[in-house]
């Protein structure tokens, strides 16, 4: 019953930063300061909800993991090339 | 309890599709579908807590491998079109 509470509250956090993700994404100014908020919220957000489904069930926590390691070494590397991109298409963003 | 924890991811994709329609270039639309394949791996993962279905996280692994590959070929392919 505790783990089940536990579990909740860190799938609430999680997807209070997603919300937080899509706000950023809608206001930021330019493509790299979207690239930020489009991607490091996004990255804590699915820490969060993935450790939140796996203390909700604890059978479910040993694919949660592999999960997590999954994302902590793709979500950099796409976020990079995304980068890399903008820059080559001559993106040079709204601070001189 | 879960349905709102649905419907908080739910507004966060909202808001990233907000993004995906009106935003001026491509390199926008393409960040705003990367935003919104990694809710989506979130949301499957609630979803395998919801229905007590261990099955649906190998769904959400695939979609990872997916959504990243996706965003490599997207960028790869518009590097030099401008």
């Amino acid at each position: 019953m505790i783990n089940e509470i536990i579990g909740i509250i860190f799938m609430v956090i999680g997807s209070l930063f997603y919300i937080l993700a899509g706000l950023g994404l809608l206001r930021m100014p330019d493509s790299f300061n979207r690239i930020q908020a489009g991607t490091k919220a996004t990255t804590l957000g699915a820490f969060s909800i993935l450790l939140g489904v796996g203390i909700y069930d604890f059978s479910n926590m040993i694919k949660c993991l592999i999960i997590i390691v999954l994302i902590a070494l793709t979500n950099p590397i796409g976020s990079s090339v995304l980068a890399r991109t903008a820059y080559k298409n001559g993106e040079r963003g709204v601070a001189k | 309890m879960m349905i709102l924890i649905l419907s908080l991811i739910g507004v966060g994709v909202l808001l990233s599709v907000i993004r995906l329609i009106k935003g001026p270039s491509v390199m926008d639309r393409i960040i705003s579908v990367d935003t919104i394949n990694m809710m989506i791996v979130g949301l499957i993962a609630v979803l395998a807590a919801l229905l007590k279905n261990s099955l649906y996280l190998d769904i959400a692994i695939v979609y990872g491998i997916l959504a990243f590959l996706e965003t490599i070929v997207l960028a790869k392919y518009m590097e030099g079109k401008s």
